[in-house]
């Protein structure tokens, strides 16, 4: 019997079309405060990523988007080939491990110290303190840190040259370098970082510490005991997910503190792929750096927050 | 702790004390010494002295700064900036972030998809370049606004705060005849005022900071920004991004105009900064680990 079923897929379509066509008349409205959001997201989001098809281009000015030549894994070829690419990777993996090594644990270690302050003016003028450095650019703290350590005009060897011994070029030598943008970095974001750390110290149940008194323990033990136990949860999920970050490095700031004395510990990723693709207009290696690195951190991220909510916890969406 | 009120201080409390002091000294000591700087009078400022307090009080360097054009123009560049694209951030969020609540809205699931997928992966960026410069927006003040007209973050956490209102007052103004707009801006607005006031600090201290991309799209030095300028001056120690109309530039010693330049690019930051530590103290929480 064709004609009936014919009759039946044809009115189910039209079954099917016409109620997603009320549906969506039913939420016009809503589309309209989405479009700017939705045209945005088109434009600047989702366009861009077909900029990603250079990497197997030769990228040519004069034949455009369409027209340049496909040659394969040429650039990546190319890529990992270069000396260069592994040592962004050495830098990008050093500055990752002296952030989590030395900068991870601080946030904490100053969150159980403001957490164990009784009086209340004194904390929060210190609260006050640290969270500010949060706020300003890094443009303004780079500045800042010119200013401290630089040879000719920095507070620190203004200080050790007035201390009789010969001054110190901390910005531009290479072994200070990594645990210079690291001690930037911890004074810009330390105390901002203890916010999550201090709710999480605010859930514990205050009987708790009672009961730890009543049978002798010492602030010390009651910190072991109580308060890390009660924020181990949140260190673990933030640690994870910022493992999942190794790929990453801040941009803005080793851009600014780059200069060509460091620049053997201080290139990675991103700032070779704007020293290729717009400084020297070598926009299929720009793309192909600025890919490989935008893949890996894809694949690290979502590996981390697959852990973290098979672990029972809520990821980064 | 409140349960413990012991007068005294413990050995344990005497050792913490101090310690939270240094770190704050370490916090602001680059601050007073960048202020004291920049404040110092031409007369009596020695290059390698140590200074935590001026020995004599000036605004020569502040004066010399604030009659170039540069320093003008950086100023009307950055506020701009700041201005309408945080007005605009405010907008496309919002608006974007009540529709993404309709959960049964056809389309829904894949705006969410791509917003978290946005979250996670981006083009990087030299096609993001490639595409300001094929829309003609080099050198216009667009390039920072428009590609920065929201972010999955922010969308993320403002959905999450319009879930938490009562649906009981949307329904209620939908009885009484209000249209889905209206709902949204005689209802959800309102009861937003909190969010909002988060966000409006979150973009605007944004844009004030931006640097990079201010750097790469306005070669113009007319249309610099304040970073882009302070980043001149003083990171690249180069005087002629400071030509202009002012005073005999050598009677204000380099140093304290180089400083005076840090402290004008932050003022606005160090302003506003009790809403600041309040309001994104609670975006925070707002936003959890997602922060």
């Amino acid at each position: 019997m064709q004609k009936p079923d014919m009759a039946t897929n044809v009115y189910a379509a039209k079954g099917y079309w016409s109620r997603l066509g009320a549906q969506m008349y039913q939420y016009r409205a809503m589309y309209l405060l989405a479009l700017p959001g939705i045209l945005f997201f088109l434009l600047f989001k989702l366009t861009p990523l077909w900029g990603l098809m250079f990497a197997f281009k030769d990228y040519n000015p004069y034949l455009g988007f369409f027209g340049s030549e496909w040659v394969g894994f040429k650039h990546f070829n190319a890529l990992f080939g270069d000396r260069n690419f592994y040592m962004m990777l050495r830098n990008t993996f050093a500055i990752n491990v002296f952030g989590i090594v030395f900068m991870f644990p601080l946030p904490i270690l100053l969150a159980l110290m403001l957490n164990e302050v009784r009086h209340e003016a004194f904390k929060r003028i210190n609260q006050s303190i640290v969270y500010l450095p949060h706020f300003l650019s890094w443009v303004v703290v780079a500045s800042m840190t010119f200013f401290v350590l630089s040879t000719d005009v920095g507070i620190v060897n203004k200080l050790i040259a007035e201390a009789g011994y010969e001054t110190i070029s901390f910005l531009s030598q290479p072994k200070y370098f990594w645990g210079l943008i690291t001690a930037q970095s911890m004074w810009k974001e330390v105390g901002w970082g203890t916010i999550i750390f201090l709710a999480a110290m605010a859930g514990v149940d205050p009987q708790r510490y009672e009961a730890a008194v009543v049978d002798g323990a010492n602030r010390f033990r009651q910190i072991w005991h109580i308060t890390l136990p009660a924020i181990r949860p949140t260190i673990i999920i933030l640690l994870i997910l910022r493992l999942g970050q190794m790929a990453d490095v801040g941009f803005e700031q080793m851009l600014l503190m780059m200069n060509p004395l460091v620049m053997q510990v201080a290139e990675v990723f991103d700032t070779y792929s704007y020293t290729q693709g717009i400084l020297r207009g070598q926009i299929s290696s720009g793309i192909t750096v600025g890919m490989f690195k935008g893949v890996v951190g894809f694949i690290l991220v979502m590996g981390s927050n697959y852990i973290v909510k098979k672990s029972g916890h809520e990821g980064i969406y | 702790m409140s349960f413990v009120s012991r007068k005294k201080l413990t050995v344990f409390d005497w050792i913490n004390y101090s310690l939270l002091a240094i770190i704050s000294l370490v916090c602001l000591i680059p601050f007073l010494y960048v202020f004291s700087v920049s404040f110092t009078d031409p007369s009596v400022y020695v290059p390698l002295r140590f200074y935590l307090f001026p020995e004599k009080w000036s605004l020569a360097a502040y004066s010399y700064i604030l009659s170039t054009d540069s320093f003008i123009n950086a100023l009307k560049s950055t506020t701009f900036i700041t201005v309408v694209g945080t007005a605009l951030n405010l907008i496309v969020s919002f608006s974007m972030a009540y529709a993404l609540t309709k959960k049964a809205m056809p389309g829904r699931s894949m705006m969410m998809g791509f917003i978290i997928f946005t979250l996670v992966f981006n083009a990087g960026l030299v096609p993001n370049y490639l595409l300001v410069k094929e829309l003609g927006l080099l050198n216009s003040y667009w390039a920072l606004i428009w590609p920065a007209l929201t972010n999955a973050w922010s969308l993320i956490i403002i959905k999450s705060f319009l879930e938490s209102l009562p649906s009981e007052l949307e329904d209620a103004a939908k009885i009484d005849g209000c249209s889905d707009i209206g709902v949204f801006l005689r209802i959800v607005i309102p009861l937003s005022m909190p969010a909002i006031a988060t966000f409006t600090l979150f973009f605007a201290v944004a844009h004030w900071n931006t640097y990079f991309n201010a750097f790469i799209y306005l070669s113009d030095s007319s249309k610099w920004t304040l970073q882009v300028l302070v980043k001149t001056l003083v990171i690249d120690s180069d005087n002629a991004g400071m030509a202009g109309s002012g005073g005999d530039e050598r009677s204000v010693p380099q140093e304290t105009i180089r400083m005076a330049s840090i402290v004008l690019a932050m003022v606005p930051i160090l302003v506003i900064y009790p809403f600041l530590q309040k309001h994104f103290a609670k975006g925070v929480m707002l936003g959890s680990v997602k922060g």
